[in-house]
This record gives structure tokens, C-alpha cells and sequence, in this order.
């Protein structure tokens, strides 16, 4: 269903983030996408909605061809991905309900949606979105004022919302505890199934990988350098991928410390250049609409 | 590097280093001389027996302001209400017209860096110049009259508002904006959605802030023939009648005080 | 909103029908607010009063003024300007510098965490006063006491920049980092020592920077007080106008305009350097 022939994206700042990307989604599928941090896994995924032009290659979904669109085709594409982020992204002044409404810009035009006078069904559809998320008693809250775990269930209904059929979601638990990332996770594998979605899952948790998707692509350096079922990732390969390390001997407990610490270095990373770089690229790329 | 090494060995701290501290010291000695050079200037083409005469000048104007004609403050309601109307129309306008600009000069939400370099333009004009400039300017336009004022405090407006929003504008969180662009929103909707909510504090509170500044600007329009009390105070003047400027005054700085009281309260609410 | 509100909107969502949130939740206050703010605007408006003929007669000069923009007249009055302009500058630069040292006292005394009363109430009164009147205002009554010319644009520039200055200094000191302030004197300084080593560096930054800001404002507040005789570029300017030189007018406006941008990013350039 997605198809990416030789993707390359080579940042203006000269950092090479892709090469020669090759994948194929079908229908349904769930997967994965490892690496290590600044691998290019926000990029691959960027890529595929346009957030990020890619700089070769081609990517189709379906029989569109993505990397030529411009203008309302561009807009048309977007609706059928549905996109959830790592710091979910919502707007914090407005209400769950307008964020999940927002999902709906793709379809109506300005007038309606300045008004916020939405068509009957896609209303009582976000509603029905936020009843299966567990959120319906906070349409009047406004987003600012939920955790992380109801911001991210938020996130994901604005996604559904737009009647997508490939889902595209960027370390969807990076900020969230252990617990709220599986239930997260496992919100999001259902409504998959649910609806036959496709979906490529950034996420930095190999436990959490393996046990949610159908499949695992690990991407290092911008390259693909293992593509396979779940139980195929072994110690080895894990190596290849994220480089030397003792991964079968960790013991459970101090993991989840690790990835607490790793968490808290990335948190402060990011917050450092992520966001300029985020801003530079969209600014760079055109992706800011 | 503040710390050297002494023939002795022994470190020595120091808060600059030397080249520094001579630079440092250059420039002191320059802008001393500037200084005095400028000051030269005013004291050459300043008429020194007038200055010396100040302390009399000074009492004297006093003793005339002093018991207050209030009886005139009567005549001042009227011009009280224009000035105020100035001052809130001319905001009005003002922002309803520095809304776009800048949105068209803020980087993130800018369509071109051509349109960019434009919306900044008209922000930098309008902020160089003094309202009572564009109130001399329209007064020659459109005549005498409270519609000049309320257009020159709109102008001047728009820089003011224009450069604080767009500067709230480029430090606004990229991240749903990205999302709201994801959704397959149009630019329009993005703005809307992504952008506005994000600015919209800013905003209000840029606005009630710069209406409090229009309502002291707005009273001294008049004394070019923009309208409001300022018409009253230049008639005054020019007529010598000081026991009737007193009474302007202190009508000016209730007013002012007031609508600081006002403005404080809003924002205060806002944020 | 009650929770009976809020199902009742759960319930109404579950259908389709949702409506935002109105900004304000009490209906009285709202439609109150909005009628008056309609009310004010008619009546408002109404009492704007617009000599149509008038404006119909201006029109043609305002399109004059126009095409002066883009023909600017630098020469035949060049004599005049030059010697406006370098007036305007050496008032801006002496007035913010006289401005700014007497703020400092100013600002000290209308601290309330490092003044007594008296003084304190003493500064904020200056603060006030100064804040609250245009600098044209003060000009008038400094040209009537000190005559006409640079000299009372001066003291009116500075007047002025002390009111600024002293009370945003006031406010800075007042929401210092006491425990600074507080390990300097625990070392057994005197208050002068305190001040210089505790107070200065949290403060000087933005004193720079707000220095530069008010220097800014100076000049454009220079071009202005020449309406009344206090010395400057305004009072060329206004000549202009009135004579219906438009070229001239332009060519000033065009100057004032170029040299606010460049104090603007001389300023920037500054604040970056003392950061
Ligand atoms: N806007 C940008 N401008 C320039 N270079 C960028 C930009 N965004 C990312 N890069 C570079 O591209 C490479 C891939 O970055 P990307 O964000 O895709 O990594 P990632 O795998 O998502 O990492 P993480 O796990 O930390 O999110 C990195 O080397 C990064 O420095
Ligand atoms: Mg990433």
C-alpha cells in the first residue's frame, strides 16, 4: 500500500538523514521502526507526509505518487495519514473537542471550521473516537489541563478522525511511564486492527516493539540494516543496529531505570536543538502550510 | 584569560585583561567626548540670560496655574469623550490593521521573504514615526478634526502592535502547528487552528496595552488640530489662560491614571 | 459549567451537535458586554464629525504626499535639515545620558525593598508625573521657562527618560535575587561594596539595553518637540508641512525613518555584546 523506492533526504545543513530507503507496507500492517537516536526515523517518517521533503527517491501510497504533490492535492494526501507525535502536539489552548475536530480541516472548508460548525456525523464520529479512547466526559477540557497519557489518547483520536489509512506515529510513548506506554501502544495496535490500518511506529522501547508489531525495520545511520518478523531480532542484530552492548544479561528493574536516564538525556537533547532544528527544517522544507 | 601568571609564578587575578581594560577605556574617553562635543552644541545655540531667568520663569508660571479655574473644567467633557474616542477607535483600527501585517512579517507564517521584508517596512514606518507627526501629516490631508487624530493614532498603532505580535508569533511552539499542517489543513486553517490560539493571549494583552499608551498620546493631538482636549490645551496656552491649563492637566492625569488602572486590571485578567 | 451542563453536552456531542464554548459563561454578562461595546461604538462614531468636502479636497494632496515618497526633496532645504537633524542628535544623545544618571538615583529611591518611605513616595510622584504627561507637554512649559531651543528640548528629553527608566530600574530591583545580594553582605561589604559587586551585574544588562531603547525613542520623540519650540528636526519638518513642501517633508520623514533602523540594530548589536 506504501511504497518507498531509493528515499534520500540530505538536510541543508549537509547531515545526510536517508539513503536509499527501500519498504513496502501492505494493507494493515503494523511496524516498527528502530534505531538509535538521530538515526533518521523522524525523517523517514516526515518524509512520507511532507513534513520533511524528501531530496530523492520516490514514495506512493497507493496509486499517488507523494513527492509531487504541491497545494490542495498535497492536502487531500494528508488526510488519509493520520500523524501522532511524541509531545502530542496538541494545541493547549483550545478544548479536546477542537482538537480532535481539527482532524476534520482536511474535509471542510475555512469558513466552517473558523465557526467550528462541523458536519453533524464528523462530530458525533469524534465523539465516538473519544468514547473509545476513554475520554468522552472531557470534550469541554481544555488540552492543557490532561496528562500525558489523555493528551496522547486526544492525539490519537484527532489522527482517526481523519479517516486515515496509513498511520504514522512518532515515539508515541517516549514521554509517557512504562504503564500508560503499553496501554498507549496497545490503544493504538486495536484501532489498527480495528480499521485495517497501516501504521509505522517510531519507538526507541524494543520490548515494546517486539511485543505490538508485525514486523520491525531497524534503521541505523540513515540506512536499513534489518527488516523482519519480531521473534527474527536477536542479541546480534540488535548490535548491528544499536552497536555494542550486553543485551540479553540486563536485568529487568534496571532497565527500566536506563531507559529513564536514556528518556532524560533525549528529553534534554531535544529541547536543546530539536526544536530549532525542527523549526529550521519546516522553514527550509516548506512543511509549515 | 582574567588570569595571568606573575615573573613570580603566582597567579594573578584580574577582572579583564589588559587590551581589554585599554579598550574599554578608549571607549569611555570617546563617548566623554562625544558627549561634551553635543553638549557644546546645545549650550552654543542655547540663550544663557533665559536659562538664569528659569528659577523666576518657573515661579511665576505657578503662581499664575495656581488657583485652578475649575469652573472651565466643564467646557472639558466634551473633549474628554473625543479624546477618549480617539484613543479607543484609532486602537480599533490600529490593530484590526496591524492583525495581517503581522502574520505577513512573522518567519514561520509568512508566504514569501519578499512579502516579509514588506510587512516590515510598514511596521518600521509606522513606529519611527511619532503620532503627532502622522496627526500633523493627516491634519493637512483631511483637515482639522477628530477623524485625523483617530487615523494617526491607528498608523502609529500599527507598528507598535504589528512588531510585538509577530515577534509572539515566531516564538510560538512549531509542534502543532506541524500537527494541525499533518491533518491536511489548508493554510488558512493552520493559521487559524496552529497559530492563533497559540497568540492570542499575547495579543490581547499587546492590544489593552497599547490603547493605555494611545490615551496619552490622544491628549495631546489637538495641540496640532487632531481633535480631543489638546485643541482646549493649545487655546489656552495660546490665550495665556495658565489657570485653565492647570485644570487640563489634572483632568490628563486622572484620565491616565485611570485607564493605567484599567489597562493593568485587563491584562492582569488575561494572563 | 455544572456537571448537569456538561452531560447534557456529552449527550448533545454523542448525536452531533456541539457548539464551542462561548468565551464567556454567564449569558447576561455576555450579551451585556457585547451591547455595550455596540452602544459605545454607535454613540462613538456618531460623534465623529467629517467635513466630507474636506477630505474629498485632501485627497488630491494626500496622492501629492504619495508621489513625494518616491521623489524626495533632500536639496533645496538641505541646509535646514542638516542642521535640524544634528540638533535633534545631540539633544537625544545628551538628554539620554543626563536622563539615565539621574534615573539612577531615581530608580534606587522609588525601590521599595531599598528605600525608606518618604523617599520612596517622593520618586514614585516624579515617576508619575513624568510618566504620565507627552514629552510635548513638558516642552511647552520648559520653552516658557528656559526659551526657546535646545536646551529645554534637553531637559524635556530627559525629564522624560528618567520617568522610563527609573521606574522599570524600580521594578528590577525590586524583584532582585536577594540571596546574591545577600552572600555579598554576609562577606562583611559595605553598602557601596553591596551595591557594586550584589546589585550592579543583575541589573546593568538591562540597563544597557533599556538605555539604548530610550536612545531610540529620544530621536523620534526629538523629531517632535521642534512643534513647540524646543529645538530639532520637528520644527523643519512641521515648516514643511505647513509651507506644502511635501518633497521635504518626505526627505525628513525618509531620514528619521533610515535612522531609527539603524539605531535598531546598533542596539541589537549592543545587547548582544554586553550579554
Ligand atoms: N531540521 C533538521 N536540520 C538539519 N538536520 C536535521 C534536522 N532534523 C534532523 N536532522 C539530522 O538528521 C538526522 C536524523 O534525525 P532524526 O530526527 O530523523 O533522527 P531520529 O532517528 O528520529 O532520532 P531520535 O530517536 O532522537 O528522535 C540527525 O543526524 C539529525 O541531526
Ligand atoms: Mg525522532
Amino acid at each position: 500500500m506504501l511504497t518507498l523506492t531509493d528515499v534520500g533526504k540530505r538536510y541543508p545543513t549537509g547531515d545526510r538523514a536517508l539513503t536509499d530507503i527501500q519498504l513496502t507496507l501492505p494493507k494493515g500492517q503494523v511496524m516498527a521502526l528502530i534505531g538509535p537516536s538521530g538515526a533518521g526515523k523522524s525523517t523517514l517518517i516526515r518524509c512520507v507526509n511532507r513534513l520533511v521533503e524528501p531530496t530523492q527517491g520516490s514514495i506512493r501510497l497507493e496509486d499517488i505518487e507523494l513527492t509531487k504533490l504541491s497545494g490542495n492535492r498535497l492536502r487531500h494526501a494528508r488526510r488519509s495519514m493520520g500523524m501522532i507525535f511524541q509531545e502530542y502536539a496538541l494545541v493547549d489552548r483550545l478544548t479536546v473537542m477542537e482538537n480532535v475536530l481539527s482532524g476534520q480541516l482536511g474535509y471542510v472548508g475555512f469558513w466552517r471550521s473558523f465557526l467550528r460548525r462541523y458536519p453533524q456525523d464528523a462530530v458525533a464520529e469524534a465523539f465516538r473516537l473519544l468514547e473509545r479512547v476513554g475520554l468522552p466526559h472531557a470534550i469541554d477540557k481544555r488540552a492543557d489541563a490532561l496528562s500525558g497519557g489523555q493528551r496522547q489518547r486526544v492525539g490519537i483520536a484527532r489522527a482517526l478522525l481523519q479517516s486515515p489509512k496509513l498511520l504514522l506515529v512518532d515515539e508515541p510513548t517516549a514521554s509517557l511511564d512504562p504503564k500508560t506506554s503499553r496501554q498507549i501502544m496497545r490503544l493504538i495496535r486495536e484501532l489498527c486492527a480495528e480499521r485495517e490500518l497501516a501504521a509505522i511506529i517510531n519507538i526507541h522501547d524494543v520490548a515494546l516493539a517486539r511485543q505490538f508489531a508485525d514486523r520491525i525495520v531497524g534503521l541505523r545511520a540513515g540506512e536499513i540494516v534489518f527488516d523482519g518478523q519480531p521473534s527474527e531480532l536477536t542479541s546480534e542484530i540488535l548490535t548491528t543496529i544499536y552497536g555494542e552492548e550486553d543485551w540479553d544479561t540486563t536485568p529487568e528493574p534496571a532497565d527500566d531505570e536506563e531507559t529513564d536516564e536514556q528518556e532524560k538525556e533525549r528529553e534534554a537533547h531535544r529541547y536543546q536543538s530539536g526544536r530549532d532544528l525542527r523549526r529550521l527544517a519546516s522553514l527550509a522544507d516548506g512543511g509549515v502550510r | 584569560m582574567p588570569v595571568s601568571t606573575s615573573p613570580q609564578g603566582a597567579p594573578i587575578w584580574q577582572r579583564r585583561t589588559t587590551r581589554a581594560q585599554w579598550l574599554q577605556f578608549v571607549a569611555w574617553l570617546l563617548g566623554l567626548s562625544l558627549f561634551l562635543l553635543c553638549w557644546k552644541a546645545i549650550s552654543d545655540n542655547t540663550m544663557w540670560v533665559f536659562v538664569e531667568d528659569a528659577g523666576r520663569q518657573g515661579s511665576d508660571l505657578i503662581s499664575r496655574m495656581m488657583p485652578p479655574r475649575w469652573e472651565y473644567a466643564n467646557v472639558l467633557w466634551k473633549p474628554m469623550w473625543d479624546t477618549l474616542n480617539i484613543a479607543t477607535l484609532g486602537t480599533v483600527l490600529g490593530i484590526i490593521m496591524a492583525f495581517p501585517v503581522a502574520f505577513l512579517a512573522a518567519r514561520n507564517t509568512t508566504p514569501h521573504p519578499l512579502v516579509r521584508s514588506l510587512a516590515l517596512t510598514i511596521i518600521v514606518s509606522s513606529r519611527s514615526i511619532n503620532s503627532l507627526i502622522w496627526a500633523m501629516l493627516l491634519v493637512t490631508i483631511l483637515g482639522p478634526g477628530v477623524l485625523a487624530g483617530i487615523i494617526a493614532i491607528a498608523l502609529r498603532s500599527i507598528g507598535f502592535v504589528g512588531k510585538l505580535l509577530y515577534e509572539a508569533i515566531e516564538e510560538i511552539h512549531p509542534t502543532p502547528v506541524e500537527a494541525i499542517s499533518a491533518t491536511g489543513a489548508s493554510r488558512l486553517q493552520v493559521m487559524n487552528y496552529g497559530v492563533l490560539p497559540q497568540v492570542m493571549p499575547a495579543f490581547a494583552g499587546i492590544s489593552v496595552y497599547r490603547w493605555d499608551i494611545n490615551i496619552r498620546e490622544s491628549t495631546v493631538l489637538g495641540l496640532v488640530g487632531a481633535g480631543g482636549i489638546g485643541l482646549q490645551l493649545n487655546a489656552s496656552i495660546n490665550s495665556l489662560a495658565w489657570n485653565q491649563v492647570s485644570v487640563i492637566f489634572v483632568m490628563i492625569f486622572a484620565t491616565v491614571l485611570v485607564s493605567e488602572w484599567v489597562s493593568a486590571r485587563v491584562r492582569h485578567a488575561i494572563i | 459549567m455544572s456537571s448537569t451542563d456538561s452531560l447534557a453536552r456529552q449527550q448533545a456531542a454523542r448525536k452531533g451537535y456541539w457548539r464551542r464554548l462561548p468565551l464567556i459563561d454567564n449569558p447576561r454578562v455576555r450579551w451585556g458586554l457585547v451591547l455595550g461595546a455596540m452602544v459605545y461604538l454607535v454613540l462613538a462614531l456618531a460623534s465623529v464629525e467629517v467635513n466630507w468636502a474636506r477630505v474629498a479636497e485632501g485627497a488630491g494632496r494626500a496622492l501629492n504626499f504619495l508621489g513625494a515618497f518616491l521623489q524626495p526633496d533632500f536639496v533645496s532645504r538641505q541646509s535646514d535639515i542638516l542642521a535640524g537633524l544634528l540638533e535633534s542628535l545631540t539633544m537625544t544623545l545628551t538628554s539620554t545620558v543626563i536622563g539615565v544618571l539621574l534615573a539612577i538615583p531615581v530608580g534606587l529611591g522609588a525601590a521599595r525593598n531599598i528605600s525608606p518611605l518618604p523617599v520612596y513616595a517622593v520618586c514614585r510622584s516624579i515617576i508619575a508625573v513624568s510618566r504620565t504627561f507627552q514629552e510635548i507637554i513638558i516642552a511647552i512649559l520648559f520653552v516658557v521657562m528656559f526659551g526657546f531651543g535646545p536646551f529645554a528640548g534637553m531637559l524635556t528629553l530627559a525629564f522624560a527618560t528618567i520617568g522610563f527608566m527609573a521606574k522599570l530600574l524600580a521594578e528590577d530591583i525590586e524583584d532582585l535575587d536577594w540571596r546574591q545580594v545577600e552572600a555579598v553582605r554576609a562577606t562583611g561589604a559595605s553598602w557601596w561594596q553591596t551595591m557594586n559587586h550584589a546589585i550592579q551585574p543583575q541589573v546593568m544588562p538591562r540597563l544597557i539595553g533599556l538605555s539604548m531603547y530610550r536612545l531610540d525613542i529620544n530621536f523620534r520623540e526629538s523629531s517632535v518637540i521642534g512643534i513647540v519650540g524646543a529645538g530639532g528636526i520637528g520644527a523643519t519638518l512641521n515648516t514643511s508641512l505647513s509651507r506644502y513642501e511635501y518633497g521635504t517633508s518626505a526627505a525628513i520623514l525618509l531620514i528619521i525613518i533610515a535612522i531609527v533602523l539603524m539605531s535598531e540594530y546598533a542596539s541589537s548589536y549592543v545587547r548582544r555584546w554586553t550579554q
